[in-house]
């Protein structure tokens, strides 16, 4: 991946920052520049909750190259506890840990590391409660 | 609108065809389209062609151009769409649209990919997924289809042998095609013996990674009257699009934008889902089968598992569903695979699809995805 994509999108995936829509309330994550429920163009920085339950998942055994070195893992769809949804890793849980309705919180974690010109890649996972 | 026939078909062997170039894959159906047609090449005014990511998997965009040269073509209106693995759809519907408006009376609509060329396929389907909060994450196509799959057996009961049953009727039905990638029919034990992918789905759950292209010629009916030959036409076209993110959409175990599709077609054909003979679904993965079928109408949610097993969709059943093998046994080379749908459908239509044939078949539907369902459409086919 290369800086500029990498550095724009920080602020979601260090922080966790969502846009909230001053028109209609919505909660957009990733952040949008036009509502998708009402069209309002203004918003307002909302951080997302880090608590969630998973409402499906499942164990990748066959990754894509760059994430080779992780495998197997578990990917998820977590809604959050102000129903948003975002999906994301299941880190430290052996895979049958983790099922539909399974409580998680989202962490800090290195996603991949990329080939040797990209820049290291991180973002959020979650963990098992 | 004008009425809209398909008058042509043509299409290359699905396969990994080491020894053949993107360009010559359509050249190859072009000729074929047109031989079948009775039409010259000097009658064609443009084509349409669907070709998801032929700059990833080949590094050749300003696809149209090329390939309508190389088809002998040059000098026409041509243009490539894409849609994902519903690019072929939207192809064809770009072509029908263009007949329909009265613009042009011999218009192509095709499609193209050509995906064993020593890129990493898994990267290039990828593009159709969200890049930056799923694809970073880790997310591959089969795993965005097993989360799928697993809400659907949460909400439905359905297990891991529904889901195989839907592999072994398609290859059942492949084998009877001559122009499949994996024209062998399969046991149960095959497919849930077969190396894991992305649990819950396995090898065999998943369509190959496959080369091929695919066309149809388009005329308005009278001019198909004119030319005495069979020929299907075009009662209704659906085509919607949906988040490409799956967790922006409300129920993980449906696919939402299938059943705006197919609602836009069913009410321009004026014809509801029991007056379909025979039917092309979009089974990227075997959960996809079952999932369309629902979203289709022509089963209630959580029911079409039970009808697989009971043999209703299979050839002889009440009715037949992807007959030509489907993605999972006739291969899927993405751009051609909307086409290759449509070209099943109209030869059950005009009585020559020969070994695996639906008698007195006369109204089809064919359903294309792009995605884990951003984008849809669906085709409603009739021959008089
Ligand atoms: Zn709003």
């Amino acid at each position: 991946m290369l800086s500029p994509r990498y550095h724009r999108e920080i602020p979601q995936r260090y922080r966790l920052e969502a846009g909230k829509c001053t028109g209609c309330g919505k909660i957009h994550f990733p952040p949008r520049s036009v509502c998708k429920e009402c069209g309002g163009r203004a918003f307002e920085m909302e951080k997302l909750p880090s608590k969630g339950k998973v409402l499906t998942c499942t164990t990748v055994e066959i990754p894509p190259a760059e994430f080779d070195d992780q495998k197997p893992y578990v990917n998820a769809i977590v809604e959050l506890e102000n129903g948003v949804r975002l999906t994301c890793m299941v880190a430290e849980a052996p895979p049958d840990e983790v099922d539909v309705g399974t409580e998680v919180e989202l962490v800090f974690r290195r996603l991949r590391c990329g080939r040797e010109w990209e820049v290291l890649q991180y973002g959020y996972k979650a963990v098992v409660v | 609108m004008r009425e809209v026939a398909v008058i042509g078909t043509g299409m290359t062997k699905f396969g990994e065809l080491w020894d053949s170039p993107l360009r010559d894959l359509y050249a190859e159906a072009v000729a074929d389209c047109l031989k079948d047609a009775g039409v010259k090449r000097d009658q064609i005014q443009s084509a349409w062609i669907g070709c998801m990511t032929s700059g990833l998997f080949n590094g050749q965009e300003h696809l149209a151009s090329i390939l309508t040269d190389y088809a002998g073509l040059s000098g026409i209106a041509a243009t490539r769409v894409e849609s994902a693995c519903a690019s072929g759809g939207a192809a064809f519907r770009a072509g029908w649209l263009e007949v329909a408006s009265g613009a042009s009376d011999f218009v192509l609509a095709g499609g193209v990919e050509k995906m064993n060329d020593g890129a990493d396929a898994t990267y290039c389907l990828s593009t159709a997924a969200d890049q930056e909060y799923e694809v970073y994450h880790g997310v591959t196509f089969p795993g965005l289809y097993a989360m799928i799959a697993k809400a659907h057996m949460h909400k439905h009961g359905t297990t891991r042998e529904d889901l195989a049953a839907v592999a072994v009727k398609n290859h059942k039905h492949g084998a009877r095609n001559p122009r499949a990638q994996f024209p062998t029919e399969i046991t149960m034990d095959t497919v849930l013996n077969a190396v894991t992918v992305s649990t819950p789905l396995g090898l065999f759950d998943c369509s190959p990674v496959s080369d091929g292209a695919a066309t149809v010629l388009l005329a308005p009916v009278e001019v198909a009257e004119d030319l005495g030959r069979p020929y299907v036409t075009v009662k209704g076209s659906g085509h919607a699009t949906d988040s490409i993110a799956l967790h922006d959409r409300s129920d993980l175990a449906s696919i939402p934008v299938v059943k705006k599709a197919a609602e836009k077609a069913y009410a321009m054909a004026g014809v509801g889902p029991k007056d379909i003979d025979v039917v092309e679904v979009h089974d990227c993965f075997t959960i996809a089968e079952l999932v369309c079928l629902e979203e289709l109408g022509f089963f209630e949610p959580g029911q079409a598992a039970a009808a697989t097993k009971a043999g209703t969709t299979a050839l002889g059943g009440d009715l037949p569903v992807n007959t030509s093998g489907g993605l999972k046994s006739k291969g899927h080379p993405v751009g051609a695979t909307g086409i290759a749908q449509i070209i099943e459908i109209v030869e059950q239509l005009t009585g020559r699809a020969e070994g695996r044939q639906v008698e007195g078949a006369k109204i089809g539907l064919a359903q294309n995805m792009g995605g884990s369902g951003g984008s849809s459409t669906v085709h409603i086919l009739e021959v008089s």
